[in-house]
């Protein structure tokens, strides 16, 4: 016989933590049961903003599902432009020009730039720590209006076309992206490293904590800053190179730590490497069109396709199946948070409420991708 | 009891470091733009919702009818018609109205567009409370212009 919950022994009790309101974007609901402050099991609970993007993808032709692209990972939203712009150029078979393919990365680094550091904020304000975010959106709105001068958008991004760019870069942009890297390497080690890394409250509070091991890992299928946070040495750009990035060189920083603070050290030297690319395209950009010539209303050979790319959060792919129409049949997606939040329910068992947070922190959940 | 030290010593150290990084961003200019005083100027490719071209010569708009911008649209948010004056070969155009409430601002309309009639404006202040201002209007909105 089940005992009905409010008559059961062991005095655990149910907390739901979010949504806060259906229409704020990081609509996730955990429900919690908590014994005292610690939690006996976590449920993540899906579905608060799922819009049918999949769906969406089926009843419009190939370029009009661009937009949508960029709603889904709101902040890397440049890497879902270009992982969608992949997929159907491999379908319809287009060649890109280099200056194209240069400028496509160019641009997607500095969005996986303000991505990590957005999440950076988000994750301080998360902890507790109000001042940080204010230094990182200073760096942040650099980048935004860097962006917007060759996007014409700040967040959500429709830049990338089949077979190139909207629109080449200028020679401001050039200069103002060297000039903010230089300023954001001269403030990485105070504003950031010694203000929050070194800190012991941080360090008290991510050391040892939030333990995802290198199986655990494998087996939820997490990608990103989350695996390389566990010991595993698996980044797209590198293992299965797309656009120009086998002509750069660049690490993988990779910890096997395990915990909170090796997924936010992954982050941390990624943004130093992201620069590096940056630095490294921007002195060799070539000269030549952005935009190849391409049909406005492609039809790609019956076929199942496939492509993935490296979002800040990890491996996002798609699936593409053509059946010779001018609208896909079938568009999957596999994006990086849903794999990085369902290891959450195992990993959270036993934890500290407060503990729990942090790690959730960590994961660096972008709801909107997850729920689609 | 070591250990409790190295936190007293290293919980100082951290205080120490978070209020001097602190001190020296205050003394350090205004970064944070002092809107509704100093009104920030789009950028050239700034993206605001679309509105028509005039032709210099005749004074009219250079839209010719033809229904691509409303054709490639994905979320189906240009409604447009036009009609031949009496006398003339070419249509003119009597509507053009954009719901803005779904648009997105991809610039689809503008790619489609073989005419360069439609270009992206530089509106960024359009708060309203009422989903029908977001109608607009842009042949009213051309003529308005002058």
């Amino acid at each position: 016989m089940t005992v009905p919950i409010e008559c059961r022994q062991d005095e655990t009790f149910v907390l739901n933590l979010g949504p806060q309101h259906p229409a704020t974007h990081g609509v996730l609901r955990v429900k919690l049961t908590l014994d005292g402050e610690y939690i006996v099991e976590a449920e993540p609970v899906l579905g608060y903003i799922h819009r049918m993007h999949e769906k969406m993808a089926e009843d419009r032709n190939f370029a009009q599902f661009m937009p949508n692209t960029a709603r889904m990972d709101y902040l890397h939203a440049l890497a879902f432009n270009h992982g969608y712009c992949l997929v159907v150029e491999r379908a319809a078979g287009i060649e890109v020009p280099e200056r194209a393919e240069y400028i496509r990365v160019i641009t997607v680094e500095l969005n996986r730039l303000i991505s990590h550091i957005l999440w950076w904020a988000a994750f301080l304000l998360d902890l507790g720590g109000f001042t940080p975010l204010l230094y990182a959106f200073d760096d942040r709105e650099q980048v935004l209006d860097l962006l917007e001068r060759v996007t014409g958008s700040r967040l959500t991004y429709c830049y990338f076309r089949f077979g190139g760019v909207y629109n080449d870069i200028d020679d401001e942009f050039i200069t103002g992206t060297y000039a903010f890297i230089k300023r954001l390497r001269s403030r990485m080690p105070t504003q950031y490293h010694a203000l929050v890394t070194g800190n012991i409250i941080l360090q008290k509070r991510l050391k040892g904590i939030g333990i995802i091991t290198e199986e655990q890992s494998r087996r939820y299928g997490c990608t990103g800053p989350v695996a390389r946070g566990s010991g595993i040495n698996y980044d797209i750009r590198k293992n299965e190179p797309y656009s120009v990035y086998p002509e750069f060189d660049f690490d993988v920083p990779v910890y096997h730590e395990c915990d909170s603070m090796a997924r936010y050290m992954v982050r941390m030297d990624e943004m130093e490497q992201s620069m590096r690319i940056i630095e490294q395209a921007l002195d060799k950009l070539p000269d030549g069109p952005v935009k190849a010539k391409v049909p406005k209303i492609l039809k790609p050979a019956e076929g199942d396709y496939w492509a993935s790319v490296e979002t800040a959060r990890g491996n996002l792919g798609h699936r593409l199946v053509c059946d010779g129409k001018k609208n896909p049949y079938k568009l999957k997606l596999r994006s990086p948070t849903f794999c990085n939040l369902s290891c959450f329910a195992e990993v959270s068992e036993g934890m500290l409420l407060a503990d729990a947070l942090a790690f959730m922190g960590s994961l660096d959940l972008v709801i909107p991708e997850i729920d689609r | 009891m070591s250990e409790y030290w190295n936190d007293v010593i290293g919980g100082s150290k951290s205080l120490l470091i978070g209020l001097s990084i602190t001190a020296r961003e205050f003394f350090k200019p205004v970064v944070t733009e002092q809107y509704p005083w100093v009104v920030p100027e789009m950028t050239e490719r700034f993206r605001g919702h679309i509105e028509l071209i005039k032709d210099e010569k005749t004074g009219k708009p250079k839209c010719i009818v033809c229904g691509m911008c409303m054709r490639g649209c994905p979320s189906g948010c240009i409604s447009l018609a036009g009609k031949k004056p009496e006398g003339e070969k070419k249509k003119a155009l009597t509507k053009y109205h954009l719901d803005f409430t779904t648009c997105s601002l991809c610039g689809t309309c503008i790619e489609s567009c073989n005419f360069g009639a439609i270009q992206f404006s530089k509106d960024y202040n359009l708060a309203s409370t009422r989903k029908e201002d977001y109608i607009f209007d842009l042949l009213k909105r051309l003529e308005e212009q002058g």
